[in-house]
């Protein structure tokens, strides 16, 4: 078997069964044991064992055990570094390198629009601040949707809200920068990201006020102010950054847009009806679709009603 | 350099120490031996690391036991425990007014994982299961609290059950922030523990908020 054979007979390593990762625990507490066994005392005997018992296994058993071990390490070291290479958070570091005070500065510039158009403003590449502000946003219009009874069938609430801020976010972003990248302004991703981000907050001040308090003449003064603070601030940033008039107003005017529309909707998507019209109207025919109807100004009432009941007779 | 010719220690100071590493409290032989042990023994003694560190949540002393041992289990059941209370009404019914147990069960560990990266991002030295180990655990004052809710609400319905569930809530809201900020905020630079406690805040804010509006079908 051991024999004095120079080849080494590959055919007969089944019995050791030494070339299999689940002995390698066992491997390694033989010979920890071994060790041990060394250490107290005995070593005469033990070693007569030990030489015993690897003579036997001998010299196949030995070499698969050993291939067996380096495969493992190869194989950890290989995994550990594509690991290390793409789930490397690190890229994302500098992005959130900021100080409190630095986060609260940003955040009340943002509601202040700067003068200076014609000298490129400085704009902060952080990602910190804006995060935390779409996740607050997040959460409010959670608030929102839960007091105004919103009913989603296909989907989640909480889907539904980290899907519409997250969208906006990062959909809008990437809008303005490939229009900006269209009309030759100076702005990178990140700090478009970063803009966007800072100015969803006076989105969150208004949309926590309102969802409370339930006037709209408090909400459009709120939009008109806050909303539009927030967004001459950064209009103006961008302004700053770009050159030639056709190409401010299409940059300006898009973002102009799409932000104060954005405030528009999350208001009167999830807002409470304070006496439901529709409801005293119709009664146990309600429609299949829930949405119950806003606040609406007196005007358009009769339109509604007329409406309403056009609808309710074809059911 | 007069004073650097003789740098040699004087032969009657003895210089002693020690050179071990603080082993953890298990030894090579007891990690291989634990197969042999009877399935209660091994049973009772993660449920004794379970229970320990809940008593560690309730009563938050700055102890290193929650970090330093973490497992996932006692989140793993106060999730599944929270998200079985808040699932509310049938999937037909026209008032699905609360949310499923998936979307609770996402917005715990999602919500968990997104605290840890930030607080990762922001130079924090705990590592990543040590962290969401410690904000699963910190669940245990809401669950507690939607336990209390869900007893209120068998008695009624009305403004001073609100008023109660309001007060309970907040109460353990405040408990639970509290808690985490111990563990957690100790592995921050110090002038950057705003920026982690925050968004710890808002988490636990969202779980009360699904607690406190929670009405049973």
């Amino acid at each position: 078997q051991g024999g004095g054979s120079a080849v080494i007979d590959m055919e007969n390593m089944d019995d050791t069964s030494g070339s299999s990762f689940e002995d390698m625990g066992e491997m390694h507490q033989r010979m920890k044991e071994e060790e041990e066994e060394e250490v107290e005392g005995d070593a005469g005997a033990a070693e007569d064992e030990d030489g015993e018992f690897l003579g036997m296994k001998g010299l196949r058993g030995q070499l698969g055990r050993q291939v067996a071990d380096q495969m493992w390490q190869v194989g950890k070291r290989q995994a550990s570094r594509a690991f290390s290479l793409y789930a490397n958070i690190d890229i994302l570091r500098p992005y959130f390198d900021v100080e409190p005070i630095q986060v609260r500065a940003r955040l009340l510039e943002s509601m202040i629009p700067v003068k200076m158009i014609n000298f490129p403003q400085k704009i902060a590449g952080e990602l910190y601040g804006p995060l935390m502000l779409v996740f607050t946003l997040v959460a409010i219009l959670l608030h929102g949707m839960k007091t105004s009874d919103t009913i989603i069938r296909e989907g989640t609430l909480m889907g539904t809200a980290i899907g519409t801020c997250f969208g906006y976010w990062l959909g809008v972003s990437s809008f303005i920068y490939f229009l900006a990248y269209l009309c030759n302004a100076q702005i990178t991703m990140v700090q478009m990201l970063s803009l966007l981000g800072y100015g969803l907050f006076g989105h969150c001040i208004t949309l926590f006020v309102t969802y409370n308090i339930h006037f709209h003449s408090l909400f459009y003064i709120f939009w008109l102010g806050v909303g539009g603070l927030s967004t001459l601030r950064m209009v103006a940033v961008l302004v700053s950054r770009t050159v030639g008039h056709t190409q401010r107003l299409i940059l300006c005017g898009t973002l102009a847009a799409l932000h104060m529309l954005f405030l528009l909707y999350l208001h009167f998507a999830y807002h409470k009806v304070v006496e439901g019209i529709l409801d005293t109207l119709e009664g146990p025919n309600m429609p299949p679709f829930q949405r119950v109807a806003r606040d609406i100004p007196v005007v358009s009432n009769a339109v509604l009603n007329t409406t309403a009941k056009a609808i309710a007779l074809t059911l | 350099f007069p004073g650097l010719t003789d740098v040699s220690i004087s032969e009657d100071i003895p210089v002693e120490g020690e050179i071990t590493v603080p082993v953890g409290s298990h030894s090579p032989d007891e990690d291989f031996s634990t197969l042999d042990e009877p399935v209660r023994d091994t049973i009772m003694r993660d449920l004794k690391a379970v229970g320990k560190k809940f008593v560690h949540v309730m009563y938050p002393k700055k102890s290193s036991a929650l970090l330093r041992d973490w497992d996932l289990w006692g989140p793993l059941v106060l999730c599944v425990s929270l998200a079985l209370m808040l699932q509310g009404g049938s999937a037909d019914s026209r008032d699905d007014g609360g949310p499923q147990f998936a979307e609770v069960f996402v917005i715990i560990w999602f919500g968990a994982v997104v605290i840890t990266l930030n607080s990762k991002l922001l130079g924090g030295t705990i590592s990543f299961f040590q962290s969401l180990c410690v904000l699963g655990y910190c669940v245990l004052p809401l669950t507690v609290a939607m336990l209390v809710c869900r007893l209120v609400l068998l008695a009624g319905s009305g403004t001073i059950s609100f008023i109660i569930r309001l007060i309970v809530v907040i109460a353990m809201f405040g408990w639970s922030t509290l808690a985490s900020t111990a563990f957690l905020a100790d592995s921050q630079p110090p002038n950057r523990k705003a920026l982690v406690v925050y968004p710890i805040f808002l988490f636990y804010f969202v779980i009360s908020w699904m607690i406190l509006t929670f009405t049973p079908q």
